[in-house]
């Protein structure tokens, strides 16, 4: 089977839509988030979408199915939330190991069932990995800028933790995600270099970025460039950005990425941007035109989407990106 | 695609390309280079400092360095509030920060602060090639670039072939083996001063330029940095010379590959305007043109001088003539300033040996004469000290590089402590006090082999030895030196000094051995320097035969005291043994039994138990504490140094310096004659036994003579008895930061902190001892004392400590350490003489019977020594040596 490096070399890779986003069609009311697992669990837990994979593994498997149906390549494990720090405000960090080995599991045995019936197109799993709900460089209280809700040796620990579930569950590749704090995600580099070295499994590692608004700087404040260098010191497979923003607005910093990255880049935007009742509007079709700017222009490796997209929006990418040829990178040339 | 470059970040990259112009470090936040920012941030104003930064960025720094190396400071603390402020301030935090320490630690929590891609200065090969691994590949880990100080574990590169030959390896080491970007290594090949005077110096900027060539051409990516005021060192106070050195250095340093470095842009002129004669001095100097080179530009120099604008005079002793500046700091212990005046009074002089001969030791002939007058005291003169080592550190590599060094010295004189033992604050104390009085002294430490003293002793050819030690078994030590200096045929004076040293050991048991020269008893640092003086001196023959008389009849009155003080037999001693009432006792059942580790034991909870006025004692300053403190004569500085000690119990509380550990066990006894039999917990099998040594002197009737199986029920009494044991110490990671404190040439804070540590021991021992009586053998629950009560001993049972006057038998201590698997459980390990090491450290029984007292053994005779080696099962030979200062 080919890896993910050598189809990087031909081909520009699909990932897949969000999941928050076909979770919401299954209207699922309390007690589908604590079925067998959580039933007297005291707090509310609606809305924890990683309990999903424990609770209602049939929802998130069909989800990745239909994913890889519409034609991705990788599709991600249900675990954007799934370390002890975002854990916490539920009460449930003693289930983080379960819920990563679960996910990965659930994702690992969808792809290999799509990788049987289309050898010639192998599915690959990446773990999700997010930011947490903690910044390393800012301070939440604002009269103590020098203070830190969280450090480095804890998310450390916590991505640690996370990456180690996953990684017994079978992923093929990490993907963190969503980056908003740059020394969070460098926690988590840290992490995958210590589990590294600790189980003698490399796990290819693809990092996207998050530019929050159009001044072109992530939440801390770095520009594309900068965020770029400071996760370059690990041999990445991929360097990307994801969410905030919906395509259009995204490719001033992709074109950022294409000019600078040794790495492939990758991009996947929301559905455009939330409409006054917060939903994605963007339709297949205009998202499909804006990432086939992108495709024409040599600047991604890796296309897919974040909030608001669906099967239909990836359907319709997988279908531009079928025939065009990838962005040239250090990795591919 | 961009090429594999230099690449940093703050919010913003910064690319380091052949391309790009030479990268400017902004250095004023760094508290070893900046008074005014360690100011700020030692009173916590971080405001204050945010501003220097700033004015770093707005002045066009391309990197923050940020150092918060100083020992006042919590260096880690301190980094990681500074970054963590400074990441609030996007003007400031665009640039990559440059995290700049000597201490591992720090730079580990600063890189844990940026989410940029920042540079570690520095590291390098100086602790070897293991360390140096390590923290390489951490820094990759972290993502970090780093400066590499051309630095080995033979020292610092100072020639050409130095610089290029360590640069290769650590370049090879990185790149081959921790697989480090070869982009990532910015090399610090040493910028040294020029036109000192010393020849040897000339060449020390093309040296550098060569080697940063040498570097750019051979190591491909790698870049050179350095610190340019550096080379401009001997025109301190001169700033138009030093702009234009610096200006003319960054322009040849440019243009042989140099592309990053720290200069004050404030401290830099333009090349091309630097006056043409001006420049063709400098750069003769730089470029080592001319012979004449370095006089020609002082010369020009001195016609330029104009305003020596120096620091605004905050103070007003700043204002006196440099020479009696100098005497002020030595007097009154301030180092501050003394690199400055010492560098500017050597300008003032042919060679800078006659800085130490001229000004050095007038200030220090008036600190000995104010000590010796008693006006000034041994902290204060420690202080003193350091000044003068830390003027003594500047002045050293001109002078070795003169060769003009050689011994003009008062004396040179050995100190060592002796095999077996490791207590050196004394001999340290006085160390510091000669070397005051300009005698040069060669310390070799503690655990010094006899052999080793006598080689040194002839190879240095020295003038005396002086010998330490602070066990009991430390003084054959130092009667089997004086045989050997008798053999080896050495005719210099010998001093012995130590805790356990007496002027009567020394006479009756010492002196007789070494017939050629004189053995002499100094028991404190004020007496040291005037014995020394007299011993080498032109009195010398006076002195000696007074010594010689004295100590004759020291040697006869202890013959006739000897003789006066009737001991004994064994047997009728042991007839008149303490009779305690066992029918009436019932000893205290344990709470529990066996052995109980107390690891890491916080520091904080020891200090309410400290006495201090042992602290004092080691200093010289006589008196009980508290009233010390406001004691007539010493008041003042008992009180001065009590703050010195409270500043630093908190900061090595904060700063974890020192590692607490103990263990403590309860085990079911009963006595058997004089020996004490040890049970298993469970089950009544002997597992050790305790041999104590019973007073033989003859007492008055009804007073008993007692050893200490007195206390414990005997087996006959039927009763179930107990004995307790512990070992404590507060000496763990000790040695590491004395050795910092030493390598600074603090020689006051090193014997402060051994002191502290000690103290800590002795409280740990004191706490401990509460915990037992309280709760772990819980006899005495209720007990509720103060310090002071407990400093009195007012509490039921005794702690007696093998090596003390009621248990002078060391061997013991193996026995406790065995019974509670000592060295496992708190790392205190036994010297061949049964010192423990680390020296902060205590050892001994517990007995818990409320008729349990401290007691002296006295002396014993040889029939009671057969009788131990019996019932230890050794030989009456090795016993007799570890008792002969029991024995009669």
């Amino acid at each position: 089977m080919l890896t993910i490096r050598q189809l990087l070399a031909s081909r520009i890779l699909v990932l897949d839509g969000a999941m928050g986003t076909m979770i919401q069609r299954y209207k699922l009311t309390e007690q589908d988030f604590r079925h067998n697992w959580f039933e007297s669990h005291p707090s509310p837990l609606k809305g924890n979408n990683d309990l999903l994979s424990l609770t209602r593994p049939d929802i998130i498997r069909d989800i990745h199915r239909a994913y890889f149906e519409a034609g991705a390549d990788i599709i991600e494990t249900n675990t954007f939330s799934s370390t002890t720090i975002a854990q916490k405000d539920y009460g449930l960090e003693a289930y983080v190991d379960d819920l990563n080995v679960q996910s990965a599991k659930l994702a690992r045995e969808v792809a290999d069932e799509f990788t049987k019936l289309t050898p010639d197109k192998p599915r690959f799993v990446a773990g999700s990995i997010g930011p947490t709900n903690r910044t390393a460089s800012i301070s939440p209280d604002v009269n103590d800028p020098g203070f830190r809700a969280i450090d480095f040796d804890e998310l450390v620990h916590a991505y640690y933790q996370q990456m180690k579930g996953l990684s017994d569950g079978g992923v093929d590749i990490f993907l963190i995600e969503t980056v908003f704090d740059t020394l969070n995600a460098k926690a988590a580099l840290y992490a995958a270099d210590v589990l590294k070295e600790d189980t003698g499994i490399e796990i290819p590692i693809m990092v996207s970025g998050t530019i929050t608004d159009q001044s072109g700087r992530t939440l801390t404040g770095q520009t594309t460039e900068a965020f770029l260098i400071s996760v370059s010191h690990m041999p990445l497979i991929s360097i990307g950005l994801n969410c905030a923003l919906g395509a259009s607005m995204m490719r001033p910093y992709l074109q950022v990425l294409d000019k600078k990255s040794p790495f492939a880049v990758s991009a996947h935007p929301n559905a455009g941007l939330p409409n006054e009742f917060g939903q994605y509007d963007e339709t297949p079709e205009q998202m499909a035109h804006q990432i086939n700017e992108f495709l024409q222009e040599g600047l991604v490796n890796i296309v897919g989407g974040c909030c608001g997209t669906t099967p239909e929006h990836i359907r319709l990418i997988a279908e531009a990106a079928k025939d065009v040829k990838p962005r040239k990178f250090k990795g591919n040339e | 695609m961009s090429e594999v470059t230099l690449q940093l970040s703050g919010l913003e990259p910064l690319i380091v390309t052949p391309e790009s112009n030479f990268v400017n470090i902004g250095e004023r936040t760094n508290v070893t280079g900046s008074r005014a920012f360690l100011r700020m941030i030692k009173e916590g104003d971080f405001e204050a400092g945010l501003a220097v930064a700033r004015e770093q960025v707005e002045g066009g720094a391309q990197i923050l360095d940020i150092n918060m190396d100083e020992g006042m400071i919590d260096g880690k603390a301190a980094m990681v509030r500074f970054l963590n402020l400074l990441a609030a301030e996007p003007d400031i935090a665009r640039i990559p920060i440059m995290i700049d320490s000597s201490k591992w630690e720090i730079i580990e929590a600063g890189l844990k602060c940026l989410q940029g891609k920042g540079v570690v200065n520095s590291i390098s090969l100086k602790e070897g090639e293991a360390n140096f691994v390590q923290q390489a590949t951490q820094i990759k880990r972290f993502g970090a670039a780093v400066v590499v100080m051309a630095f080995d574990e033979n020292g610092q590169a100072d020639s050409f072939e130095r610089r290029i030959e360590i640069c290769e390896r650590s370049y090879r080491v990185l790149v081959d083996q921790v697989k480090f970007p070869p982009e990532d290594i910015i090399f610090d090949p040493n910028i040294f001063p020029v036109a000192t005077g010393m020849e040897e110096h000339n060449n020390n900027a093309l040296d550098f330029f060569n080697a940063t060539k040498w570097i750019r051409e051979h190591l491909p990516g790698a870049h050179v940095s350095g610190g340019v005021s550096n080379v401009s060192f001997s025109f301190r106070g001169n700033d138009r010379v030093r702009e234009a050195m610096h200006s003319a250095f960054l322009y040849h340093g440019i243009q042989h590959g140099m592309d990053m470095g720290i200069v004050n842009p404030s401290m830099l002129g333009v090349y091309s305007e630097i006056e043409p004669l001006l420049l063709e001095h400098v750069e003769d100097v730089l470029l080592n043109r001319r012979s004449d080179a370095t006089e020609r530009l002082l010369e020009y120099a001195e016609s330029v001088k104009g305003v020596v604008d120096r620091k605004q005079a905050d103070l007003s002793w700043r204002e006196l003539d440099v020479k009696e500046r100098l005497s002020y700091a030595l007097i009154k212990g301030i180092a501050d300033f003394v690199e400055v005046d010492v560098e500017e009074c050597r300008q003032l002089f042919d060679r800078p040996i006659e800085v130490i001969e001229g000004p050095l030791m007038d200030g220090m002939q008036r600190v000995g004469d104010l000590f010796g007058s008693g006006q000034l005291f041994l902290p204060q003169v420690v202080k003193s000290a350091r000044v003068m080592k830390k003027a003594v550190a500047v002045l050293l590599p001109y002078i070795e590089a003169t060769k003009a060094g050689v011994s003009s010295s008062a004396g040179k004189i050995i100190m060592a402590t002796v095999k077996g033992d490791v207590h050196d604050i004394g001999k340290n104390i006085v160390g510091v006090v000669l070397g005051c009085n300009n005698y040069e002294v060669i310390d070799l430490g503690v655990m010094v082999p006899t052999e080793k003293i006598i080689q040194t002793a002839i190879d240095e050819n020295a003038d005396a030895i002086g010998l330490s030690g602070l066990i009991t078994p430390s003084l054959e030590e130092m009667v089997d030196v004086a045989k050997e200096m008798e053999r080896a045929k050495l005719s210099i004076p010998l001093l012995i000094g130590g805790a356990t040293t007496s002027k009567v050991h020394t006479a009756v048991k010492i002196e007789q051995c070494y017939s050629l020269g004189q053995t002499v008893h100094v028991n404190d640092a004020s007496r040291a320097v005037t014995v020394v003086e007299s011993l080498l001196g032109s009195k010398k023959e006076d002195f000696v035969r007074q010594l010689k008389l004295d100590y004759e009849r020291l040697r006869e009155h202890h013959t006739k005291h000897r003789a006066s003080k009737r001991l004994i037999s064994l047997d009728a001693a042991r007839s008149n043994a303490l009779q305690l009432d066992w029918s009436e006792y019932e000893p205290s059942v344990p709470n529990k039994l066996g052995v109980q580790v107390f690891n890491h034991f916080p520091i904080k909870d020891l200090v309410s138990y400290i006495d201090w006025t042992p602290f004092f004692q080691t200093w010289e300053l006589h008196g009980k504490y508290p009233e010390i403190l406001t004691d007539e004569v010493v008041g003042i500085e008992a009180s001065k140094l009590f703050e010195d000690a409270q500043n630093m119990l908190d900061q090595l509380i904060k700063e974890q310096w020192l590692d607490a550990h103990g263990v403590a066990g309860i085990f079911p006894a009963n006595s058997e004659g004089d020996s004490i039999n040890i049970y298993d917990t469970s089950s009544s099998e002997v597992v050790a036994k305790s041999h104590t040594l019973r007073q033989q002197t003859e007492k008055t009737i009804g007073q008993p003579n007692v050893a200490l199986a007195d206390f414990i029920a005997p087996k006959s009494s039927g009763k179930k008895d107990y004995l307790g044991a512990f070992v404590v110490t507060t000496g763990g990671r000790l040695e590491e930061k004395v050795r910092a404190f030493e390598q600074d040439h603090d020689d006051y804070n090193a014997i402060l902190l051994k002191a502290l540590a000690d103290r800590l021991a002795e409280a740990f021992a004191e706490k401990l001892h509460e915990v037992v009586r309280r709760e772990i053998w819980g006899y005495a629950t209720t007990e509720n004392l103060t310090n002071d009560e407990l400093i009195k001993e007012d509490y039921r049972g005794i702690r007696p400590a093998p090596g003390y006057p009621a248990c002078p038998d060391h061997t013991e201590k193996l026995t406790i350490f065995e019974l509670l698997k000592a060295t496992e459980n708190t790392g205190v390990i036994l010297t061949e003489s049964l010192a423990m090491y680390p020296a902060s450290a205590v050892s001994g029984w517990y007995f818990a019977h409320p008729q349990a007292h401290y007691f002296g053994l006295g002396k014993i005779t040889k029939e009671q020594v057969a009788d131990l080696s019996q019932r230890k099962n050794e030989s009456i030979e090795v016993m007799e040596k570890w008792l002969s200062p029991s024995l009669v």
